[in-house]
């Protein structure tokens, strides 16, 4: 297919995973101040450090308060990794290649699409900012269950099924992130029953508390934090993403398995391989926040080498097959 | 809702006659209305209109860089076209662009219609949509206008008059496709009993038109839609069409030229494409070629064209019969190519570059529709009647500097049809815009794209002026037609 289209399939899908991961941190946050009363005084303010766009934040609002913190990571067109970005960005791929992706996907990203730019209008995520991140996820699964039902599987569709992947293995590993960000000022309540309650919290919001329980009968951060970082089957845990994404990559080249045919399955197989190596254990040991955070360099590492293999028509090595 | 305080006017109404009686094919349609309950009839123009923004059938509204989009106004009272005037429009257009291909083909090889003193010589010499660079070219199968969008206007008598041929990147056919999907979930039972002649398989047909151009016997051709890209005003039609039509949606940047052929850069490697389907003008094409500035086309495509290896549609170069001044020579070219009479007249035309017809001009601009020669679109128009004092010295002027700029036409008291205006009908001003697929045989879809100038008493139906759109229904004869009728190519 062709270069831009793929990598507008690649974006769009990447796009959309983000803004639903954006409404997961938002949730996860609500949740954990509901959980710690009269505690919950940084909470927000932890949420946009992790989110990374502290200084713009600061410049246009002051002070993290709830509303405020919503209204940046939700509607605000000047932020560009916010909720109604994101999704500007996906319709603005999704257009580029409407001929190459079912129609049915084209109306359901854009119908949640002017369902958040109404969201606006009508004020409704003031309102009520439950309804609003509850129905606004449910767009988001419908998206993907559509693009699954009514793409063929081919080229373009595991370029897509890539971007979502690799976007949400970074995101999973983001939450987890922020989950200690927020405990690392209070040690003492590592443990303490408020820190279950919150592991739960965090759970429930990137919807994994049920799938945990056929797991795990105890919530405990080395238990989460191994279902969340290593399970294999998992939807949303790294090393799930990671293991489609090196499938989807390998079935659009054609390499067989365990094998790389160029910089891009070479990051990606080595990413996995050091993951179906290790434990939870040796992780925790080295310092959970460390390995997150090269985790997340890595994969970022792994995405250039995507643009370089399959999107740059400028460097690409000519080819013909 | 009904129609017994509507107001058919001074004009012909495309569903009832003078007398206020419903024309035979609009009786169903109209009954069915007339029985709805109240407020029925607005709820499905709200559904409609609900259902075009979800589908994303809109268009960006320039200047507004957050996202700011419209649907193009929809009026859900079909037009209704009887047998008897389809049969017209069709041979007539037919017959209409054959000759045009032939005058295309004529012009820039051997020139035989100026020689024969047919038309002036420095009425072509002098066409700023002249192209010299495609002199000598021999296009595939010799066709040069492969999709045509001819605008017909109905005038008081009842005549269907062409008012443009629109040979080079006519738009529209989307809309087209899109009302009648809309219109069938609106009027689903109306639409069953009406025997509407379908028009579904005109991206198939489009599809064929192309494959067949393709250079050399390919078992399949590759088949792209050029688009300046995705912040074009028509960018949804050139989607829509891909998709339809299985064809890859590409921009300039997609395209090289390498070895001799035009490649686009796939995953995989480059691929080579056989027919490119351009909706980007002959300017921006080729910067080797025509504009160097141009930052939409593939540098060297013109090369790889005038070497057959690769097909352009439309040709480039075929603009030249959308100036207006070639245009009042149609008929003649008819009369000149294929000895017959033109089965639709032209509207009446004055040559500002005629020194008589400038006089005449002058003296009536008061009466007169002036136009510029090279415009489309609504723009560079000067409407007479309700015009101001300073707007028609302006337009004077402008005549006197460049006369071989302007024309003029009486003004066509365009037929109407009614339109919903919050609680009741009120008659609007529309045209016709038919398409006319040239491959291997000459196929005119069974409708078009009717466009409605919605403001009351406005006679300019073009959707960047305020014009809406209607659905197009042609009715199926008695005798039971089969769709898709065409007729045999005639020789050149």
């Amino acid at each position: 297919m062709l270069s831009r289209a793929a990598d507008s399939i690649y974006w769009m899908s990447r796009y959309i995973e983000r803004a639903e991961n954006t409404a997961r941190f938002v949730d996860v946050v609500r949740h954990l101040v509901l959980d710690l009363p009269g505690r919950a005084t940084n909470q927000w303010a932890s949420l946009v450090q992790a989110s990374g766009d502290e200084q713009a934040f600061q410049q246009r609002y002051g002070e993290a308060t709830e509303a405020n913190v919503i209204r940046f990571l939700t509607l605000d067109h000047d932020n560009p990794n916010s909720i109604y970005s994101s999704l500007w960005l996906a319709r603005e791929n999704a257009r580029s290649v409407r001929d190459a992706i079912s129609s049915e996907m084209w109306e359901q990203i854009n119908r949640t699409y002017l369902m958040v730019k109404n969201a606006e209008e009508i004020k409704r995520i003031d309102d009520d900012p439950s309804g609003f991140f509850r129905h606004f996820k449910k767009a988001c699964h419908l998206f993907a269950g559509i693009t699954d039902l009514t793409m063929t599987h081919g080229e373009g569709w595991h370029f897509g099924r890539m971007g979502r992947l690799v976007e949400r293995a970074e995101k999973t590993s983001r939450i987890l992130d922020v989950k200690y960000y927020m405990l690392l000022p209070r040690v003492d309540y590592i443990g303490s029953p408020y820190d279950s309650l919150q592991w739960k919290a965090l759970l429930k919001s990137i919807s994994a508390l049920e799938m945990f329980h056929k797991q795990y009968h105890r919530v405990t951060p080395v238990c989460v934090a191994e279902f969340l970082v290593l399970n294999r089957q998992f939807p949303r845990a790294m090393r799930y993403c990671l293991i489609k994404a090196e499938e989807s990559l390998h079935a659009i080249t054609g390499s067989p398995p365990a094998t790389f045919g160029n910089l891009a399955e070479q990051r990606i197989g080595r990413l996995r391989a050091e993951m179906d190596y290790t434990d939870i254990r040796e992780i925790l040991d080295s310092g959970l926040h460390e390995y997150l955070d090269i985790f997340q360099e890595k994969l970022n590492a792994f995405g250039d080498a995507v643009f370089q293999t399959f999107f740059d028509l400028a460097t690409r090595p000519d080819q013909n097959n | 809702m009904d129609f017994f305080r509507y107001d058919v006017g001074l004009f012909y109404d495309e569903l009832f006659h003078q007398d206020g009686s419903t024309r035979p094919g609009a009786e169903i349609l109209i009954q069915k209305i007339q029985d709805l309950p109240a407020g029925d009839l607005v709820r499905r123009q709200q559904a409609a209109e609900a259902a075009m923004m979800s589908l994303g059938i809109t268009f960006a509204v320039y200047g507004d860089t957050q996202g700011s989009e419209k649907i193009i106004p929809f009026d859900i009272i079909p037009r209704i076209i009887e047998p008897e005037d389809w049969r017209v429009i069709e041979a007539g257009l037919i017959q209409r662009i054959t000759a045009l291909n032939i005058f295309l083909n004529d012009i820039y090889h051997d020139k035989r219609v100026l020689r024969d003193g047919v038309i002036p010589e420095d009425v072509i010499t002098s066409s700023t949509s002249y192209r010299m660079q495609c002199e000598g070219i021999r296009p595939p199968k010799d066709v040069w206008c492969h999709i045509t969008g001819t605008d017909l206007v109905r005038d008081k008598d009842g005549r269907f008059y062409v008012l443009e041929d629109n040979l080079r990147c006519p738009s529209g056919v989307s809309y087209v496709l899109e009302n009648r999907q809309l219109l069938k979930r609106t009027f689903p039972k109306v639409f069953e009993a009406s025997r509407v002649r379908p028009i579904d398989d005109y991206p198939g047909w489009l599809r064929h038109t192309l494959g067949w151009l393709a250079p050399q016997r390919i078992e399949s051709p590759t088949i792209v839609l050029l688009t300046p890209g995705a912040y074009n005003s028509a960018y949804f039609e050139h989607a829509f069409l891909a998709q339809q039509m299985g064809a890859e949606l590409v921009e300039g940047r997609d395209l090289v030229v390498r070895d001799g052929f035009v490649m686009m850069r796939t995953t995989r490697g480059f691929t080579r494409v056989d027919v490119i389907y351009r909706r980007i003008d002959d300017d921006f094409i080729d910067p080797e070629v025509f504009r160097p500035d141009s930052m939409l086309g593939i540098p060297g495509l013109m090369e790889v064209y005038r070497a057959g290896r690769v097909a352009l549609v439309n040709a480039p170069g075929t603009g030249v019969a959308d100036d207006k001044v070639v245009y009042a020579y149609v008929p003649d070219m008819i009369k000149y190519y294929l000895d017959q009479d033109p089965i639709l007249p032209n509207v009446p035309t004055y040559l500002c570059w005629r020194e008589d017809d400038r006089r005449y001009v002058l003296d009536h601009l008061e009466e007169l529709v002036v136009k510029a020669a090279n415009e489309s679109g609504g723009y560079g128009m000067l409407i007479g009647p309700g015009s101001t004092r300073d707007e028609r010295d302006a337009f004077a002027e402008k005549i006197n500097a460049t006369p071989r700029g302007y024309i003029a036409q009486p003004v066509v008291a365009l037929s109407r049809a009614p339109v919903i205006v919050d609680d009741h009908f009120e008659g609007r001003h529309v045209d016709l815009r038919p398409y006319v697929l040239y491959g291997e045989d000459i196929r005119v879809m069974p409708g078009g794209l009717t466009r409605v100038a919605l403001r009351r008493g406005s006679l300019v139906v073009n959707s960047s002026q305020g014009g809406g759109s209607k659905d197009t229904w042609v009715i199926d004869d008695e005798s039971g037609a089969t769709p898709g009728r065409s007729q045999q190519q005639a020789g050149g």
